[in-house]
């Protein structure tokens, strides 16, 4: 996709995560995860390969969608729900731009369903933050469409009686080809996601768990705290077994279609009975697996790529369609396409 | 055997049957050959609503209407001259709009128990004095075919689909046109079915010569060519010329046209149309949904191309929050509404012009957007490649009404030189120096400075902007000020438009105002009693925001302006509160054109009725 011009070359100056910023003011809340998540892109994006004039980030509605304000590159904060539509014509008329989505759950999930899993469908290649927080921010806190059943909002004073979408298991039932969960509280890991997802070809999503101090204060604390967060959360690696624990002293393994969690300590398994990740099976059944961990309590939360498979991107194909058609037709002219069909002279 | 020669100027024929007899593809090798034979044409078919109605119900008639003459013709008819029906139910829902003394031909073999039941006829009407008044001219056509082909390879169903042909080949006779046209085509759609080939063409000539041989027939007609500007002809329908009007706008302004669409009767032809012009660089996105098409295509104008959303009623409205975006970032797109009856679902098959007060106000907030409005098929083209002109010029969304009739109608198309297009190419903003995104020039537009560009990378959205820096300002006086340059920068575009043009006679007491898919049926109406000693003057409106510039003045001139659109008087709305003036109003919501007669009718009552003397 970076092709020679709109990638750096090598004897320019290298970018700095200042380069990427406005300067303009922030304005999330003191505290908000968001700020971490900014950060982590502007630190990232240098390494992306691309010239800033390159890269464009499109924003629906929602906390989330203030992001393109502070990137120093091509924005575009758009309406509700409709961000990936709007990059997806991006992407279509240059395809040679690098074109980010920042979003939210109520953004993505909720208004603007329908175009993420068409986005994920045709595989085209844009690249999806996902800042899930599990509540609506910017409306000052109602429940949104991944809050947990029973939470108590503005909206559900007595509790909420829907059950959540897990983002993960979306975008992987949607044909998505690269799906993967960090956390705002996990900066080395959120810029590894970012640095993998810019080098990925088509549709990536990075759902992001990300703390909303005002609204939703600690929703992720079990992942996050430093005394509970090893016994909870699982980091996936491509060809390592799914270990966890403070001493690591915990595994999953896979009996059957059912995850549970084993004792290395006990004698009974070793790490050789574990699930291996494999960040590249083509089969989606394994990563839908891991997307459903989040279901059972006794399960550690993952984090990291759950898959990556290659697929021609949609973007790609209409090129290559277009050029084969140019190839075996040639090049229209307005006389050819005026004078395409029955035509008589009066003379 | 001498028959009767009558000289004719015009003549409206339907074709109808059902949907399975092939009454559009008869009517329109009909339209070629009389097109090719140098009458001036209009056509419009009828398709039913339903995909695969039964054969022989009423719902299920699928007509074709064709009108030729040897004058300059602007409809397709108010009243058919001549009936083709292929069974009792095409008769059924077409009679009533037949002239008093119309020829009808039938199928006779067709007017059986079975299909006399589907067609809820209690007697056979070729047997009753029903039909009274009529030139009623029976021909056992499935027979006559039949016969024909009669030890002929193909299949008996076959045979059965080749009597549109028979029929065909008698009009051919009828009206006095070669069958060597429809050989040819024939030739070339059939070429790897020989048996059809040979079975079809038989129908055809044997229709022909029944036409010649039969004492059915005792006069035959005659409709002289028409006198054509000079020069190479298509026939096109609006839709058609839409599409074609796109490419040509997007070749002359040297950019990527993009489609981004949902399907929608009546609108999806441009989208397959376009889909076809692959090697024209053009980029067709079918959406999942009418709000991804039209974001799509404000993502694709955003990175430089000539955006383009297509669609129907339903669709405009589904699109309204982004079309107040493209308002507010000030990106050139043009949303094209084939108008079709409403609200709701409303008649998805049949024409109205409703959403003229959708497309003005249909927006929160203060956000005008240009529209237009074609007049007849071939200025589909025109009005395509004007709307590109003006988005582009003016970095607006311009929104194009055309409708149900225009799209599906047709008529000859004088082919232009593409050299004769105007260049309406535009220069990306590439300079850094004294770049701000929401700076201004002199049409008030501003800078198109694209992703790609280094140097001016910038941000937008749907925020309100500060006025020049383009960064979010909540400033309420800064509000007010973008609320007003938007609003001017559209009402400065009257200076770039032409003036309502006013024909007929000038100094008439009545001015005939219309706009968009309305034309043909207004100008014959003011032709026609212009004919009979009236004096009316016209005009016609494709510009509806902003109005051309004089437009005050034309309306102020006239006693009185009669406004005939297709709605319950949304055009009159307009003019009242833009100009202070009344308005007699005509509407009609059948989902029909207006027959000329029904406007004319009016013009005469409305004029004394004593040709104004
Ligand atoms: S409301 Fe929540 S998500 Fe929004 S900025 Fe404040 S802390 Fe962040």
């Amino acid at each position: 996709m970076a092709n020679n011009e709109s990638a750096v070359s090598q004897s320019e100056v290298k970018l700095t995560a200042k380069d990427f910023s406005t300067g303009q003011d922030v304005r999330w809340c003191p505290g908000c995860g968001d700020y971490s998540i900014l950060a982590q892109m502007q630190r990232t994006a240098p390494d992306f390969g691309m010239k800033k004039e390159n890269i464009v980030y499109v924003s629906g509605i929602g906390c989330s969608s203030r992001f393109p304000y502070y990137m120093d590159t091509y924005g575009f904060h758009s309406i509700h729900g409709r961000a990936p539509a709007i990059a997806t014509g991006v992407k279509l008329a240059n395809p040679e731009l690098m074109v980010w989505v920042a979003t939210g759950d109520g953004d993505l999930l909720s208004i603007g369903g329908n175009h993420f899993i068409h986005a994920c469908r045709r595989n085209i290649d844009l690249k999806i933050l996902l800042f899930n927080n599990r509540i609506y921010g910017l409306t000052k806190g109602q429940y949104s469409p991944t809050s947990e059943k029973g939470k108590k909002t503005k909206s559900t004073p007595f509790g909420s009686v829907d059950y959540p979408f897990h983002p993960i298991s979306v975008a992987i039932g949607s044909g998505a080809t690269f799906v993967a969960r960090s956390l705002d509280r996990e900066p080395k890991h959120l810029q590894a996601m970012m640095s993998r997802a810019s080098k990925h070809t088509g549709i990536a999503l990075i759902e992001i768990l990300q703390n909303c101090n005002i609204f939703n204060d600690g929703a992720f604390e079990l992942y996050t705290e430093k005394d509970t967060k090893a016994d909870n959360v699982v980091v996936l690696e491509h060809g390592k077994p799914l270990v966890f624990g403070k001493n690591n002293e915990k595994g999953v393994r896979l009996n059957g279609f059912n995850p549970e969690v084993v004792s290395l300590e006990d004698g009974k398994f070793s790490l050789d009975d574990l699930w291996v990740h494999d960040e590249f099976d083509p089969d989606p059944t394994r990563a839908f697996i891991l997307s459903r961990f989040i279901d059972n309590n006794a399960l550690p939360l993952p984090i990291g790529i759950f898959m990556q498979i290659q697929k021609t991107s949609y973007d790609a194909d209409v090129e290559t369609q277009i050029n084969n058609i140019k190839t075996s037709r040639g090049e229209g002219d307005l006389k050819s396409l005026f004078f395409d069909g029955n035509t008589w002279e009066v003379a | 055997m001498g028959k009767e020669v009558q000289i004719l100027e015009d003549v409206t024929v339907r074709f109808a049957g059902d949907s399975g007899d092939g009454m559009q593809l008869t009517g329109s090798q009909f339209t070629n050959t009389t097109a090719l034979f140098g009458n001036d044409l209009s056509t419009l078919p009828d398709y039913p609503a339903e995909i695969r109605a039964p054969a022989g119900t009423l719902y299920g008639v699928s007509g074709f209407q064709l009108h030729f003459g040897s004058n300059d013709i602007k409809t397709p008819g108010d009243s058919p001259d001549v009936l083709i029906a292929m069974n009792p139910a095409a008769l059924k829902v077409n009679i009533k709009d037949l002239k008093s003394n119309a020829i009808i031909i039938v199928n006779t073999n067709a007017f059986d128990q079975k299909n006399l039941k589907l067609a809820q006829y209690e007697k056979n009407p070729l047997e009753d004095d029903s039909l009274k008044g009529y030139t009623v001219i029976p021909v056992p056509l499935s027979q006559l075919t039949a016969n024909a082909l009669e030890g002929s390879a193909i299949s008996n169903k076959e045979v059965g689909r080749s009597k549109n042909f028979f029929a065909l080949g008698m009009m051919y006779w009828l009206y006095n046109r070669p069958i060597e046209p429809t050989i040819l085509w024939m030739e070339s759609k059939f070429k790897n079915k020989p048996e059809i080939l040979e079975a079809n063409k038989k129908a055809l000539s044997t229709g022909y010569y029944f036409g010649e041989t039969t004492e059915l027939f005792t006069t035959r007609y005659h409709v002289e060519p028409a006198k054509l500007e000079k020069g190479f002809y298509r026939n096109v329908s609006g839709n058609e010329a839409t599409a074609i009007g796109m490419v040509a706008a997007a070749v002359k302004a040297k950019l990527q046209l993009f489609l981004g669409s949902y399907p929608i009767t009546p609108a999806s032809e441009i989208l397959h149309e376009l889909s076809r012009y692959k090697s024209y660089g053009v980029k067709t996105f079918q959406a999942e949904d009418e709000i991804s098409a039209i974001c799509a295509a404000i993502g694709a104008s955003f990175a430089g191309d000539l955006a383009l959303t297509t669609t129907s009623g339903p669709g405009l409205a589904l699109k309204t929050e982004a079309v107040g975006l493209a308002v507010m970032t000030e990106l050139p797109i043009v949303i094209i509404n084939v108008q079709r009856g409403g609200p709701s679902t409303g008649l998805p098959t049949k024409t109205e012009q409703a959403d003229l007060l959708q497309s003005m106000f249909g927006r929160n907030g203060e956000a005008p957007v240009v529209i237009l409005a074609a007049s007849t098929p071939v200025d589909c083209f025109y009005m395509a490649f004007e709307a590109s002109r003006i988005a582009l010029k003016y970095m607006v969304p311009v929104i194009l009404l055309t409708d149900g009739y225009l799209a599906n109608g047709s008529e000859p198309w004088r082919i232009p030189d593409p050299d004769s297009l105007p260049d309406i190419s535009v220069q990306f903003r590439t300079e850094k120096e004294g770049y701000y995104p929401y700076s201004r020039n002199e049409n008030l537009s501003r800078p198109w400075a694209i992703p790609g560009t280094p140097g001016l990378e910038h941000r937008i959205g749907g925020l309100e902007k500060a006025n020049i820096y383009g960064t979010v300002s909540y400033d309420t006086e800064n509000h007010e000020i973008m609320c007003k340059l938007r609003e001017e920068k559209v009402n400065k575009i009257a200076l770039d438009i032409p003036d309502l043009e006013v024909t007929g006679d000038l100094d008439a007491d009545l001015l005939v105002v219309g706009w968009g898919g309305t034309f043909g049926s207004i100008a014959e109406a003011v032709q026609r009693a212009r004919k009979n000693g009236y004096k009316i003057a016209q005009a016609h409106f494709k510009y509806l925001n902003p109005f051309p510039k004089n437009s005050a003045e034309v309306l102020k001139k006239y006693k009185s302006v009669l406004v005939p659109e297709l709605n319950l008087g949304q055009l009159s709305h307009l003019l009242r509160s833009e100009f202070l003036i009344d308005v007699v109003q005509l509407n009609k919501v059948q989902g029909l054109p207006f027959k000329s007669i029904e406007i004319e009718e009016r013009i005469i009552e409305i004029l004394g009725g004593n040709n104004g003397k």
